[in-house]
C-alpha cells in the first residue's frame, strides 16, 4: 500500500470522527432538555430539591405522572389535566379534518378547474399564511362574539344553539380559517403536478366534480395528505395564543392553556416533577403523530417540492 | 348525412386563433386521422369533439344532432389519452369498469362487460393488478379496454402510441387496425406520425397552424397532395421538390431543370397537371423518391418514364432499398433504388423518373396545379 493512499485514509477517518463528533454534540445539546424533563418527572420532590438535575432517579416513581393526569390543580379545580387533554382532542380532530379537506378542495379547484382570476385568489390565500396571529385576535373576537349572540338567539328560537358560541367550536372555526392558507398551498402545489389527463379521463367517463375529487384526487394524495395533517395537528395542538384568548378559562380550555395554569399555580411548593410529567403528556400526541407518519412527511415534502 | 360532422369550427384562446374554421365529415365506421406538426391544433380539435374544450364558433354534429353544447359524459364518446390516464389507485378491472360504475350499471353486468373486454384485449390475467405493476404495452391495452367497454358512438385516440418503444408501437398499430376492422367502430385519431396516419386511416386530415390543409384518403393525400406543405409532410423520405421552368420546344411543353456544372434536364409535364397556360411560368416539380429509380427498377406499366444521367453524391443503404442522393435544380434529390443496385458515390448513373407519379405546384401559392 502506498503512503499517499494510507494518509488519505487517515484523513478520511479523521473527517469521520469530526463529523460524527459534531453531530453527537448537537444531538446531545438538543436532547438534554428532554432528558431533564424525563428524569425529573420520575423523581420524588426531595430528590429534585437536593440532587443533580442530570442525575438518573435513585428512587423512580410514577407518582408525578398519576398526579399530573388526575390530581394536579388547574386554577381552582384539582382534577388533573385529563379533561383538558380531551378538550384539545375534541378541538384538534375536527379542525385538522375540516381544514385539510377544504384545503384539498381548494387545491383541486385552483389547479384543475381554473377560472378567471384563479391566480389572484391563490395569491390572497397565500397571503393569509403571512398574517401574524396577533393581528387577527381582536377582529376575530368580535366575529366570535357575534356568532355567540347568534347562538343565543337560536337557543331562544329553536332550543339549540347548533354549537354557535361554544368555545371549542369557536376554536375549530379559528383554526380552520387560519389553517386554510397553508393547507391550500400544500394541496395546490401537489395537484399542480398531478396529471390533468386523469381528470379529463374521469370527465369523459362521466364522473361529476365531487366524484372526481373523492374517487380520483383524494385517493392519490396520500403523501401530501400526511404532510398537511402532521403540520396542522402540530400547529393546532400546540397553539397557545388563540386558545388562551378564546377559551382561556373554565372547563373548556385546551391542553396548552391548562398546562400553563398547572405550572403557574401559586399555592404551595412548585412541583417540578408533576409539571414535567404534564408537559410531556401535552407533547405526546404531536410526537406520536410524527413518529407514526413522519417518514411520509419527508417523502411528501419532496413530492410537493420537485414540481409545481 | 355523415355520421360525424364538424362544420366551421373555430377555437380562440384570448387573441390567438387555434382553429381557424375546420370542416370535416366522417362516415360511420370510418377511421379519421388528424395529422400535423406540433402546435397545429390537432389535439385541441380532438378535445373539442370530446367536450374537454369549448368551441368559439361552429358546430359538431353526431348523426345530425349537435353535441358541442353537451358535457363530455353526455356525448357518448370514449377517449384514449397519450399518457393512458389510468387511475393509479384502482385495479385494472376497476379502471375499465369506472365509466360503467359512473353510469350506474349494476355490478354483475359490469363484471361481465369487463371480462368480455379483457378477453378481447388478452388482459384477463391482469385484472387484479394496479397500473403501476403493468408494462407500457399492457397499460396501453387497459386504456383501450376502458374505452371499448362502453361501446360508445365514437372513439377518440390522442397520440396513443407515442409513449411506446418502436417495436411495440408497430405491434399496437396493427392491433388498433384489427380492432377497427373487427368492431367497425368510428374512430378519430390524433398523431404526428405520418406513417401511423397512412397505415391506419380511411380518411386523413392534415392540419397546419389551425388550418385544414387537405382531407382525403391516404392514397389521395400521398399521391395528390393539395399543396407543398402536405407534399413535404407526408412520406418518408420526403417528396423531392425541385424548381423548374416551363419551356416550349419543338411543339412540346417541357419542364426545364437547371444543374450546376452540368447540362439542364428536360422532362415532360406530368399528366396530373394540364400544360395549358403554363408556358414560360416557374413551377415546382414534386416527385416521390420511389418514383426515381435505377433504370431496371422503373415501373413497367408507367407511361412516362424519362431517364436522366446524374452525379451520385451520397449512397444510403437501408437494407430493403438503397437511397441515392443527387443534386438537381440546386436541391438534394433522393432516389429509391433496389437494395442490390450497384451504385458508388461520385459516379454518374442513369436515374429513371416516373412522371406518372409526379405533381406540379405553383411556387407562389404553394397549391398543386
Amino acid at each position: 500500500m502506498s503512503t499517499a493512499s494510507s494518509s488519505a485514509e487517515g484523513r478520511s477517518t479523521l473527517d469521520r470522527v469530526v463529523i460524527y463528533g459534531l453531530l453527537g454534540l448537537f444531538a446531545a445539546f438538543y436532547l438534554i432538555p428532554l432528558f431533564v424533563m424525563l428524569v425529573t418527572s420520575f423523581k420524588p420532590m426531595d430528590e429534585i430539591q437536593s440532587g443533580n438535575m442530570l442525575a438518573l432517579p435513585r428512587d423512580p416513581t410514577i407518582e408525578p405522572w398519576m398526579k399530573a393526569w388526575g390530581e394536579a390543580c388547574v386554577g381552582l379545580t384539582c382534577a388533573g389535566i385529563k379533561g383538558y387533554f380531551w378538550n384539545s382532542t375534541k378541538m384538534v380532530v375536527p379542525a385538522v379534518a375540516i381544514s385539510t379537506v377544504l384545503g384539498a378542495l381548494n387545491g383541486y379547484v385552483l389547479t384543475k378547474w381554473r377560472f378567471r382570476g384563479h391566480k389572484v385568489v391563490f395569491g390572497l390565500m397565500l397571503f393569509a399564511c403571512f398574517i401574524p396571529f396577533q393581528a387577527v385576535l381582536l377582529p376575530m373576537a368580535t366575529i366570535l362574539g357575534s356568532l355567540g349572540r347568534f347562538g343565543n338567539d337560536l337557543q331562544d328560537l329553536i332550543g339549540t344553539s347548533l354549537g354557535f358560541g361554544n368555545p371549542t367550536v369557536n376554536l375549530v372555526i379559528v383554526h380552520v380559517v387560519y389553517g386554510l392558507g397553508f393547507t391550500t398551498l400544500f394541496f395546490r402545489n401537489y395537484y399542480e403536478a398531478f396529471p390533468t389527463e386523469l381528470v379529463k379521463a374521469a370527465q369523459v367517463d362521466g364522473a361529476s366534480f365531487f366524484q372526481i375529487f373523492w374517487r380520483i384526487m383524494l385517493p392519490n394524495s396520500a403523501p401530501i395528505f400526511v404532510v398537511t395533517v402532521i403540520y396542522q395537528f402540530t400547529n393546532i395542538w400546540n397553539d397557545f395564543l388563540f386558545a388562551s384568548a378564546y377559551a382561556g378559562s373554565g372547563d373548556v380550555m385546551p391542553m396548552t392553556v391548562a398546562l400553563n395554569n398547572v405550572v403557574n399555580t401559586s399555592t404551595g411548593v412548585v412541583e417540578y416533577n408533576v409539571n414535567m410529567a404534564a408537559a410531556i403528556i401535552a407533547a405526546l400526541p404531536t410526537l406520536f403523530v410524527y413518529v407514526v407518519a413522519g417518514r411520509y412527511f419527508v417523502r411528501g415534502l419532496m413530492a410537493g417540492a420537485v414540481k409545481g | 348525412m355523415a355520421f360525424l360532422e364538424i362544420a366551421g369550427l373555430k377555437k380562440r384562446f384570448g387573441n390567438v386563433e387555434i382553429l381557424k374554421g375546420i370542416d370535416i365529415t366522417l362516415d360511420k365506421g370510418g377511421f379519421l386521422v388528424l395529422v400535423g406538426p406540433s402546435g397545429c391544433g390537432k389535439s385541441t380539435l380532438l378535445n373539442t369533439i370530446a367536450g374537454l374544450e369549448t368551441i368559439t364558433s361552429g358546430e359538431i354534429r353526431v348523426e345530425g344532432t349537435p353535441i358541442n353544447g353537451l358535457h363530455p359524459s353526455k356525448r357518448d364518446i370514449a377517449m384514449v389519452f397519450q399518457s393512458y390516464a389510468l387511475y393509479p389507485n384502482m385495479t385494472v378491472a376497476q379502471n375499465i369498469g369506472f365509466a360503467l360504475e359512473m353510469r350506474g350499471v349494476a355490478k354483475a353486468d359490469r363484471d361481465k362487460a369487463i371480462a368480455d373486454v379483457a378477453k378481447t384485449l388478452q388482459i384477463s390475467h391482469l385484472l387484479d393488478r394496479k397500473p403501476s405493476q403493468l408494462s407500457g404495452g399492457q397499460r396501453q391495452r387497459v386504456a383501450m379496454g376502458r374505452a371499448l367497454v362502453r361501446n360508445p358512438r365514437i372513439f377518440l385516440f390522442d397520440e396513443p402510441l407515442s409513449n411506446l418503444d418502436a417495436k411495440l408501437r408497430v405491434d399496437m398499430r396493427t392491433e388498433i387496425k384489427r380492432l377497427h376492422q373487427t368492431t367497425g367502430a368510428t374512430i378519430v385519431y390524433v398523431t404526428h406520425d405520418q406513417i401511423e396516419a397512412m397505415t391506419l386511416a380511411t380518411k386523413i386530415a392534415v392540419l397546419k397552424d389551425g388550418e385544414l390543409q387537405q382531407v382525403g384518403t391516404p392514397a389521395e393525400i400521398y399521391n395528390r397532395p393539395a399543396n407543398l406543405f402536405v407534399a413535404d409532410f407526408m412520406g418518408n423520405p420526403a417528396m423531392n421538390l425541385m424548381e423548374a421552368s416551363v419551356v416550349s420546344e419543338g411543339g412540346r411543353t417541357l419542364l426545364s431543370l437547371t444543374r450546376s456544372g452540368d447540362n439542364d434536364i428536360r422532362l415532360p409535364v406530368p399528366a396530373s397537371a394540364s400544360s395549358q397556360g403554363l408556358d414560360g411560368r416557374k413551377v415546382i416539380l414534386g416527385i416521390r423518391p420511389e418514383a426515381i429509380t435505377d433504370r431496371d427498377g422503373a415501373d413497367r406499366n408507367a407511361s412516362a418514364v424519362e431517364v436522366v444521367e446524374s452525379l451520385v453524391e451520397v449512397v444510403e443503404p437501408a437494407g430493403s432499398d438503397t437511397f441515392v442522393v443527387t443534386h438537381i435544380a440546386g436541391k438534394e434529390v433522393t432516389a429509391r433504388m433496389r437494395a442490390d443496385a450497384d451504385v458508388k458515390a461520385g459516379s454518374r448513373l442513369p436515374f429513371a423518373f416516373n412522371l406518372d407519379k409526379a405533381v406540379l405546384f405553383d411556387p407562389g401559392t404553394g397549391r398543386r396545379i
